[in-house]
């Protein structure tokens, strides 16, 4: 195996925690840092030419490639895993920017709530009416800890949004039920479509708070506190699955890598396949890669951080043998301990008598309320302990993927002249209201290694062991209830959802949120990494992003992911920036 | 190496259609004469043939507007399975093999490529049949891995862009009134509430000024 000269710091992943780690580093000390990445660099000129239905959204093409590896799947520990052999039930990244290239630009805040979630529902419900083998888990950080990296992050993306709580003080027309924040958001928000406008009526009407939803697509051009200017958002209707070709769409490398690009002490090596951390006696000393040409390569460094998608954050500390297996039989171990997805309700399709022009649109262009959210508005006889949002999203309708959309029993079969028809007659004219829940952590719901199969080098998968519960389809039965009071209040036709029990489908997609495994805490007992996203068994280690999160919350991940990170880099930082010397920068 | 097949049709039936778009606003495609001869890459002549004719029932010309065959769909299902799709390259395929559950899709070994070729067994003689016996014989295949596939196919063929062989002059996007690939739509975005706002329809070449490859042809 060859040995390269060391680094200081060697970062694992090129995605949105990665370099934003990077970024704070090399910009307040001298360490010297490296990225590896192993998918292929990515820059927003290459994005024009991806405004393609089929490669990007159909066969994802920016996706990590399914065949080189994959995860493998069980419901539960009675049967016998098989391998997601096509996508999927969510989307893993590959490339510069990760996820956060292809991603829609959702940019929520969690509740203060769901960072004290175990004392919550102990506090609210009692210990004796919780879900059984719940698992949930207290961050060990409030929301006040946090929201100084909230901040951090929705400047440096330019969030557009309304906010419904600065410094106490209630907003109408935010989200009432926020957190506390410091200030406004960067910019307003974006614009409303028709369908976000017919939805804040009705909200409006049976009383409910409807607001925008917060975006790093940017309603307008923006210079970040680093000087990086964006444009304002086309409305193109091409986020989801795709990089944005104007830039609009924070991305990091829109965001983040223009700045790295000219520092000397930040280097990235793209095409590196890491496959383990080295350590000894409690240190981490580097990492083992294949290189793009295929060569066995050790990395040294002094620190080593973890900044993959969650998946691999988990998979390569079990892979190099770092820290406890969780056995959910033995109530033992903490490494791939609390899993957990994201609760998708079933929508309640609306049918309007004209038509939507939903083929414009943003990624995260919505209308939402979160009266539900969290445990608000629930009195403990819903037979759920927390619920989630609702909202509308105009986030661009494609035509291949949205072909073939009609009132039930508008045609008999799903092909020929009759289905034709019904698709074409209806295919501008359905929208939907939808939820988003919070899912909550369980015993039995896990990762570890996979026994039987591998990776494309020959290493272990990693193996989920996930299953829905009753508490999942009773957060889905509530929300349509709620759903379907909003249909109502809208005045257009629809349709009752099907509210059947359903069972974890790894095919069908749900969203790319997958949290946990290497949750932090506050104790090695219940945690694999401290508050600052340390690893307790190896101090030089660092995993960050939503592998750290306790339980999912309802809303999406990604700011709060940047905000933890942001948080360990400044614990990270500290020792080191009293020997900084100014900026080392390319002119 | 195989003789090089071709799939000969008369070039008004791709895209020489009038048709009516969600608006209702008339569109006259191009009208071309002769016959065009398009070279196969993957099925030969009589599958092709086959496969044409099966795409045409799943999406039928009918007084909706054209189907699949005028938009040439068979040429996007024969260059996708020539590709790295066809060949499996994109998806895991590393035993065992083993049967599961519907909510872990499909687990078999067979790729696309060995699909249609064992599905072509099941339709034998399809192209020949009067529309009424295809109907019957495709209700038949219906539960099949094959006949999902042929029908997710069909319609990538009607709604992809163009460069993907699919879609021919855009007949399938004008047929439901997709615009295309547009670079913006800022200033329409809260217009036209509760109207139809329909774009002529661009492919991704004319949006960006160049030849744009799809992933098959890389």
């Amino acid at each position: 195996m060859k040995r390269l000269k060391p680094v200081n710091v060697l970062i694992v992943g090129g995605g949105w925690t990665g370099l934003a780690m990077a970024k704070e580093i090399t910009g307040r000390t001298s360490l010297s840092v490296l990225v590896l990445e192993r998918g292929a660099p990515r820059k927003t000129s290459d994005y024009a030419a991806g405004m393609d239905e089929l490669d990007y959204a159909i066969r994802v093409r920016m996706m990590q490639n399914i065949a080189d590896e994959t995860i493998t799947h069980r419901h539960s520990m009675r049967d016998p895993s098989v391998p997601v052999r096509q996508y999927g039930s969510f989307l893993p990244g590959s490339g510069v920017g990760g996820a956060g290239e292809h991603w829609n630009g959702n940019s929520f805040r969690f509740l203060e709530s769901q960072f004290i979630l175990a004392t919550r529902l102990r506090e609210k419900f009692g210990a004796a009416h919780l879900p059984e083998n719940i698992a949930v888990q207290d961050w060990g950080v409030t929301y006040n800890d946090l929201e100084p990296y909230y901040w951090r992050a929705e400047q440096m993306m330019g969030v557009s949004g309304k906010a419904g709580n600065i410094r106490g003080q209630k907003i109408e027309g935010g989200n009432i039920f926020e957190g506390p924040r410091s200030s406004e958001y960067p910019l307003p928000p974006l614009k409303t479509s028709y369908v976000g406008m017919r939805f804040k009526e009705a909200a409006e009407k049976l009383g409910y708070h409807p607001h925008p939803v917060p975006a790093a697509n940017a309603s307008e051009a923006y210079r970040n506190p680093d000087g990086i200017v964006r444009a304002g958002c086309a409305y193109c209707g091409y986020c989801e699955r795709f990089g944005c070709m104007i830039g609009a769409k924070a991305q990091p490398t829109n965001t983040l890598l223009p700045v790295l690009a000219r520092r000397k002490t930040f280097a990235m090596r793209t095409g590196c396949w890491v496959r383990r951390v080295v350590h000894k006696n409690g240190r981490a000393t580097g990492v083992q890669y294949v290189d793009a040409n295929g060569e066995d390569i050790f990395q040294p460094a002094d620190e080593v951080v973890l900044a993959t998608f969650t998946l691999n954050n988990v998979r390569l500390l079990a892979l190099s043998k770092i820290g406890k297996q969780y056995d959910p039989s033995a109530a033992q171990g903490t490494l791939g301990k609390n899993l957990t997805h994201q609760v998708g309700g079933a929508g309640t399709r609306l049918f309007f008598d004209h038509p939507l022009n939903l083929f414009m649109g943003s990624g995260a262009m919505g209308m939402m309320f979160a009266d539900f959210d969290g445990d608000n508005g629930l009195t403990g006889s819903e037979g759920i302990v927390r619920a989630g949002h609702i909202a509308v999203s105009s986030s661009g309708n494609r035509p291949i993927a949205s072909f073939g959309q009609y009132p039930n029993g508008a045609a008999k079969s799903n092909w020929g002249s009759q289905w034709k028809a019904a698709s074409i007659e209806w295919r501008d004219r359905i929208s939907g209201v939808g939820f988003t829940g919070e899912h909550l952590a369980y015993r039995q719901n896990f990762m570890d290694l996979d026994p039987v199969y591998t990776d494309k080098l020959g290493d272990p998968l990693l193996r989920f062991t996930l299953d829905w519960t009753e508490h999942e389809h009773r957060q889905r039965v509530f929300a349509a209830g709620i759903q379907l009071q909003v249909a109502k209040a809208m005045g257009v036709k629809f349709e009752e959802p099907h509210l059947a029990p359903v069972k974890y489908n790894v095919v069908q997609y749900q969203t790319t949120h997958i949290q946990g495994g290497a949750i932090m805490g506050t104790s090695p007992e219940n945690s694999v990494v401290n508050t600052n996203l340390q690893h307790w068994d190896v101090p030089n280690l660092w995993v960050v992003g939503a592998s750290a999160f306790p339980q999912n919350a309802s809303l999406n991940p990604t700011v709060t992911a940047l905000a933890i990170t942001y948080r360990a880099a400044d614990a990270f930082i500290a020792p080191h920036e009293k020997h900084y010397k100014g900026p080392n920068e390319a002119s | 190496m195989k003789r090089r097949e071709f799939l000969t049709v008369p070039a008004t039936a791709l895209g020489g259609t009038l048709l009516y778009t969600l608006a209702r606003e008339p569109l006259r495609l191009q009208a071309q004469s002769g016959n065009l001869d398009i070279p196969l890459r993957f099925f030969s002549a009589a599958e092709a043939r086959v496969i044409d004719a099966a795409c045409a029932r799943i999406f039928p010309a009918d007084a909706t507007g054209p189907g699949a065959h005028e938009a040439g769909v068979v040429i996007y299902i024969d260059r996708q399975l020539a590709g790295p799709y066809g060949r499996d390259k994109y998806r895991y395929t590393k035993g065992p093999f083993v049967e599961s559950v519907p909510e872990h899709g499909y687990q078999g070994k067979e790729s696309p490529r060995e699909i249609y070729r064992a599905g072509l067994q099941l339709l034998v003689g399809f192209a020949d049949l009067t529309p009424e016996q295809q109907d019957d014989k495709l209700r038949s295949i219906e539960s099949t891995t094959f006949f999902h596939m042929l029908r997710s196919h069909t319609i990538e063929g009607m709604f992809c862009d163009p460069m993907h062989g699919g879609n021919a002059g855009m007949i399938g996007w004008q047929l439901i009134g997709f615009p295309g690939p547009q670079m913006s739509y800022r200033d329409e975005i809260d217009k036209h509430f509760g109207t139809a706002y329909r774009p002529k329809p661009v492919s991704l070449q004319q949006v960006v000024g160049h030849p744009v490859r799809g992933w098959e042809d890389e």
